[in-house]
């Protein structure tokens, strides 16, 4: 439990910061581009309000997030992983009779599965927030405006395939990077070949289940 | 008692181990000595199952730890203790949290009692005023003394130690030597020393194993080596010129 509760602070709560910061940024951009895009005077501004919504719920916070995460946590699991297997470290857990895979990885994996959803949820409100901030003090959308846009014609349904997909994407990282780090085998050149793949590996299945998800959730 | 059985192993390009046969004996240091490369972690790391033999067996008294499922194998591996080259601390735990970490796993003692044990395990290896220190914050020899006491915390049967004094000064490393053989004799453990230390052999050596190219050439005493004509072995430990003059005086 210990290890479980050290690890929500490890993987979870200590990338909050960075998942704010590109939140509000992302937001704000999602806003005045398509506030820069928008010229056709019969398409209502609120569209705009309603487009960082959905944005940011379908695609931004649930992938690009984790996108963002498999780069920050993947590699420091990684290298964790891979820095305990050559100093021997894991070696030492299996002699004193430990299973060094549940021991190290599973704490890692339920933590990022329990915390990802509540940084979703938190960089889903903040990027709106953005948007809002950005819109209104660029003067491209009002403030009522946006507001209207995004409480207009909201699916409920898109908040519960983000979160499915923010769930799936934060065990793909996990997992695949714990991977990399348990079977690195060398010295410190491999930790860091281990890293690297472990991002670059966690990247790529997350964009390939993002397709496969979308397809499975939401085509009709 | 520890019989090892005619353990061979191999790696897809190599034979590294070749019928090896031994037995080693409670309240004893046995040294296993050879050249890098000869098979020496190989193995120890037979004999702790971190490496999977392909022939032979390994006996812990009286049960076959080659035959034993991973549960089972789990159990033998609570009354081993290890020490490791680079001593293998968790570099996120305290120096006092390492020791106890043993003791949190697979002790019923209660939490006085552990803190109790760690400290007397800390203080056994002379370390004192170090407990909240972490391992980065320590010497090379100060590390191998943690690792000591982590690894006597669970009062083990079996020690295993991987070149205890790789990276140490003369004088430390007889300090661990000593500690190690000290510990032995009180708790009437078998130790398993690999090392390329010739002090440690001449100070330690109860009973000694020279592997040459995967295969036991040789095994005896700590005595026994000054006047063996083993050619192999003669090359090995009289490589230096000091050595090569201990014997010509000792002869």
């Amino acid at each position: 439990m210990n290890q479980i509760m050290n690890e929500l602070i490890t993987v979870g709560f200590n990338s909050l910061g960075i998942v704010v910061i590109i939140s509000v940024f992302m937001g704000a951009v999602i806003t005045l581009q398509t506030a820069y895009n928008l010229e056709n005077p019969l398409i209502p501004l609120y569209l705009i309000g309603l487009g960082t919504r959905d944005s940011m719920i379908l695609e931004f916070s649930s992938t690009v997030v984790r996108l963002v995460l498999a780069g920050k946590v993947g590699s420091n699991i990684a290298s964790e992983i891979g820095t305990m297997r050559v100093t021997e470290q894991i070696d030492a857990l299996e002699i004193m009779g430990i299973n060094s895979a549940s021991y190290l990885i599973l704490p890692k994996i339920i933590a990022a599965v329990v915390f990802n959803p509540f940084l979703t949820i938190i960089s889903i409100f903040v990027g709106i927030f953005g948007g809002w901030a950005a819109g209104v003090m660029s003067g491209a959308v009002s403030s009522a405006a946006y507001i209207m846009g995004i409480q207009y014609s909201f699916t409920p349904f898109y908040v519960v395939y983000a979160l499915i997909k923010t769930v799936v994407f934060a065990f793909i990282i996990v997992s695949v990077s714990a991977y990399e780090g348990y079977y690195c085998s060398g010295g410190a050149l491999e930790v860091g070949r281990s890293s690297t793949k472990a991002v670059v590996y966690s990247s790529l299945v997350i964009l390939l289940f993002n397709v496969i998800l979308t397809q499975l959730l939401l085509a009709h | 008692m520890i019989e090892v059985k005619n353990i061979s192993k191999s790696f897809p390009d190599k034979k590294v181990l070749n019928n090896i046969d031994i037995v080693f004996e409670a309240g004893k240091t046995n040294l296993i000595i050879g050249y890098s490369g000869s098979g020496k972690t190989v193995l120890m790391k037979s004999l702790v199952g971190l490496v999977e033999i392909d022939e032979g067996s390994i006996i812990y008294d009286g049960r076959n730890f080659t035959q034993m499922s991973f549960k089972e194998r789990k159990e033998v591996r609570k009354e081993f203790g290890m020490v490791f080259q680079g001593g293998a601390l968790f570099d996120s735990l305290t120096i006092l949290e390492n020791v106890l970490f043993p003791l949190n796993m697979f002790s019923t003692m209660s939490k006085s009692e552990k803190l109790d044990r760690a400290n007397f395990c800390l203080k056994r290896v002379n370390l004192e005023n170090v407990n909240s220190l972490y391992p980065s914050e320590i010497s090379g020899g100060m590390k191998k003394r943690v690792a000591i006491a982590r690894a006597i915390a669970l009062n083990p049967k079996y020690l295993f130690c991987d070149e205890p004094n790789s990276g140490l000064d003369p004088v430390t490393s007889i300090v661990i030597d000593n500690l190690i053989k000290e510990i032995t004799q009180e708790y009437q453990i078998i130790t398993i020393i690999n090392t390329h230390d010739m002090n440690s052999v001449m100070e330690i050596g109860d009973k000694i194993v020279f592997l040459y190219k995967g295969n036991k050439l040789w095994e005896g005493t700590k005595n026994e080596v000054m006047e063996t004509d083993c050619k192999e072995l003669n090359d090995f430990i009289f490589a230096s010129e000091l050595t090569r003059l201990i014997k010509k005086n000792k002869v």
